[in-house]
């Protein structure tokens, strides 16, 4: 549980403000990458293995790892096919020769050590590192346990202590690093009693399968497997036979892991850089559709109003002048009332006037008349 | 590594770690500068 | 669930809380057990299975079906939809809920729980995708958290908190709207470092495409599900604004569903044009691909779109549970069912009892969570004292 170095430099480090700025990518102009110079790599010979599982007991010893469950003398083990599990960084595994009468083939499986590696990819606490020796090494004191970079190795390798509670580790090869840094074999290069395994510069061990290939066409096949397997890989393997009959996959492509996740880890930032923009702009768009369609809204009412008001307006004047006339009507109808009142009593008195008058002049014209008739 | 990038992997964790950083400056400069492109708006 | 009544304060032991009760106990002894003995104790994980379904389904399906709180808060607050804002509270408050569970599941999955942080504060693996899913998911938890306080803090009378986060609530939306489909796209990125282990059929450079696109289907489903259920369980609760606005609801979002469930059936197809895959599908995965394809993304596009025609409010709500095990078929196709499809069966995964166990403890606890804070704060009504507050 010993802080590495490495959580020292935390976020500053991952950006690397400080060193980035010195770093320039190796050939950065059309960005490829061809890996550490004259880092190590293993050759494996499968042609050369006997299957005696040296290998693995040396690698059991010194990796210090869990005492196994059969010894390793016992050759019947191999009557199954096996993977790399928590307590072996290490297996060989059996072929039977799909001719006949041929003796059965060995192959020994363990981290393949990738060039680009997938696991350091999908590592979200860079627990994964490749060393400019070669080597992939783990540091678990920063290890969550999610266990992504089991899914995202192709090769199947990485394991988990699954059984441990407070402490469980992600479990693989190390190219035994430790050992390397102090000069010394990997312990399964060192123990091979055939010259299964040749270690050294990756450069090298190409130029010496490619020569056995050449020397020997009949016995190998032309393919070197990992030198371009998923970016290529620091361990390389030779064989007679095709290596999709070894149980080892042909299908996997060129294509390093990192180079497969950077589309989608490109799109991140420019979703950043585009999304608030464009949502903004649809949020400005409605909001403006809203306030347009509110100001016509007010707009509409607002004429509305003003139109009633005028209609109320010309209704009023309307009855106003209505009730004008109306009381002119009155007055006049009052006033002719009463004039026409006052010209009747005038005629009236008149009438009677006339009468009277009528009534005296009768009274003395009578004498009159009878004097007139007599 | 005497200031060379050998691998890509090392080469997109540089460049994704500043990348994220920047991210982090966009999200706190969006509002801020639509604030600024708003805020005589009535 | 349809037992569930709230008004009842007295009736503990109605069938549906003993059975929640008795999932919550398996689900705490099994706590227990992987706790005090590990993965290895409760779960059928293997050196070739990392992943189980407490990815599958816990994270993959819950972020997914957690999807309603962006979608929706996107279409009323962004798009505009006001007609949409009485479905906001409860689709914010079942995406945070959803989301804590999420984080609280992924507390068993994982190694060592206690370094969930460290990608942040250790050593971030800037490279990874599931770092970037681990930042947004801890990001969008923290939007969400405080989209949804608005409730608590009227329920609490904390009126000045209450109008600050309200004043928010348009960043707050595009912020989500952002987030999510960074880490919604980015769990189908995950996929991608791993061609050769993902069946052809379901693998595609398109996978953090096609993952975004779902979850949109997937919340929007999510949303008219949730809804009809809620309609038979907490009808009491609702407000007159709720019920009027509820049919509208379903008619929009079914429509939109159908709209969008079509795309998406058009990129796949696009995936399969673009990877030549064509030949594959008439082998066994081939078929199940179809099934996937027209069972569960035609057929629910179809009914949606014959639901929203005919206004059969009825048939978008059935439909939307159609949708949604389209969406959990999906993401256990591409984390289980497809992956490591090239190895023989006896090397396959299948969940143990008591990883089964756990998802079912953990969607209890969320059912339970939702009916807590629905019984008691303002989400499917609006709190008297803010009405106008749109």
């Amino acid at each position: 549980m010993a802080i590495s170095r490495r959580k020292f430099l935390g976020w500053m480090g991952a950006a690397g403000l400080g060193a980035t700025v010195g770093k320039s990518a190796h050939a950065a102009s059309n960005k490829h990458f061809e890996g550490f110079p004259d880092s190590m790599g293993v050759l494996h010979d499968v042609v050369r293995c006997v299957g005696c599982r040296s290998c693995e007991a040396a690698c059991n010893s010194v990796n210090q790892l869990p005492p196994p469950d059969e010894s390793f003398k016992d050759l019947t083990v191999l009557d199954q096919k096996r993977r790399t599990d928590a307590k072996t960084y290490t297996i060989v595994n059996r072929f039977e020769t799909a001719a006949k009468n041929q003796p059965p083939l060995y192959v020994k499986d363990q981290c393949n050590h990738c060039l680009e590696p997938a696991c350091a990819s999908a590592c979200f606490v860079k627990a994964f590192i490749k060393t400019k020796e070669g080597a992939v090494v783990y540091d678990e004191s920063v290890c969550v346990g999610c266990r992504y970079c089991m899914i995202a190795c192709p090769f199947e390798i990485p394991t988990y202590e699954y059984d441990k509670v407070l402490t469980p580790r992600v479990m693989k090869c190390t190219l035994c690093h430790p050992r390397l840094l102090e000069g010394k074999l990997p312990g399964c290069v060192e123990v091979c009693p055939t010259e299964a395994l040749t270690f050294g510069k990756r450069e090298d061990l190409l130029h010496i399968a490619r020569e056995r290939i050449r020397r020997q066409p009949d016995r190998y096949v032309d393919h070197i497997y990992g030198e371009n397997e998923m970016g290529g890989t620091s361990w390389l393997y030779i064989a007679g036979v095709p290596f999709s009959e070894l149980g080892m996959r042909e299908d996997l492509g060129v294509t390093p892991a990192p180079a497969l996740t950077a589309g989608a880890l490109g799109a991140v930032p420019i979703v950043v850089g585009l999304w608030p923009v464009l949502l903004t702009g649809i949020y400005a768009v409605s909001r403006r559709k809203d306030k347009i369609a509110q100001e016509e809204q007010a707009d509409a009412v607002a004429a509305a109003v003003a139109t009633s008001k005028e209609e109320a307006k010309s209704e009023l004047e309307k009855v106003l002048a209505m009730k004008e006339k109306e009381k002119e009507t009155a007055i006049n109808m009052a006033v002719k009332k009463a004039l026409e009142d006052a010209a009747k009593e005038q005629e009236e008195a008149a009438a009677k006037a006339q009468e009277d008058a009528a009534a005296e002049a009768q009274d003395d014209s009578e004498p009159k008349q009878t004097e007139e008739d007599s | 590594m005497d200031g060379n990038i050998f691998t890509l992997q090392d080469f997109m964790y540089f460049t994704k770690a500043i990348t994220y950083l920047v991210i982090v400056a966009a999200l706190i400069a969006f509002p801020a500068f639509w604030l600024f492109l708003t805020d005589r708006d009535e | 669930m349809s037992d569930t009544k709230t008004t009842t304060g007295g009736t503990l032991f109605t069938p549906f809380n003993m059975v929640a009760g008795l999932i919550l106990l398996v689900g705490g002894i099994v706590t227990v057990l992987r706790f005090t003995g590990g993965l290895a104790a409760v779960t059928n994980l293997s050196d070739n299975n990392p992943w189980g379904l407490w990815i599958g389904f816990d994270l993959l399906v819950g972020v997914a079906l957690a999807a309603g709180g962006y979608v929706t808060s996107a279409a009323c607050y962004i798009f505009g939809l006001k007609r949409f804002h009485s479905a906001v509270r409860p689709a914010i408050l079942t995406a945070f809920l959803g989301y804590a569970l999420v984080v609280f599941a992924l507390h068993y999955d994982v190694g060592r729980p206690w370094r969930l942080p460290y990608p942040f504060i250790v050593q971030p693996g800037t490279t990874s995708l599931l770092f970037e899913v681990g930042a947004c998911v801890a990001l969008y938890l923290t939007v969400l958290f405080i989209e949804y306080t608005p409730a608590p803090l009227e329920w609490l009378g904390f009126k000045r908190a209450r109008n600050i986060v309200v004043k928010l609530t348009l960043v707050l939306t595009i912020f989500g709207v952002v987030l999510s489909t960074l880490h919604q796209s980015s769990l189908g990125a995950l996929y991608v470092i791993a061609p050769s282990k993902l069946h052809p059929l379901w693998y595609s450079s398109y996978l953090p495409v096609y993952f975004f696109i779902s979850s949109i289907i997937a919340g929007l489903s999510m949303v008219v599900f949730e809804g009809s259920l809620s309609h038979k369980n907490f009808h009491d609760k609702m407000d007159e604004t709720h019920l009027k606005e509820a049919d509208g609801v379903v008619l929009g979002f079914g429509k939109a569903a159908a709209w969008v469930l079509f795309g998406y059936f058009i990129i796949k197809l696009v995936g399969l044009a673009v990877d030549n895959n064509w030949h594959h599908l008439a082998s066994g995965w081939g078929l199940w691909f179809l099934v996937e394809m027209l069972g569960f993304v035609l057929l629910p596009c179809y009914l949606y779109a014959v639901g929203s025609r005919d206004k059969n409010i009825k048939l978008i709500r059935r439909t939307s549970l159609l949708a949604v095990l389209g969406i959990v078929l999906n993401r256990f196709n591409v984390s289980m069912v497809a992956f490591n499809y090239h190895l023989p069966s006896s090397e396959r995964y299948f969940p143990h009892w008591m990883e089964i166990a756990i998802s079912l403890f953990i969607v209890t606890i969320g059912v339970l969570a939702f009916r807590f804070f629905v019984t008691r704060m303002p989400i499917l009504y609006e709190h008297p004292d803010y009405k106008d507050a749109h």
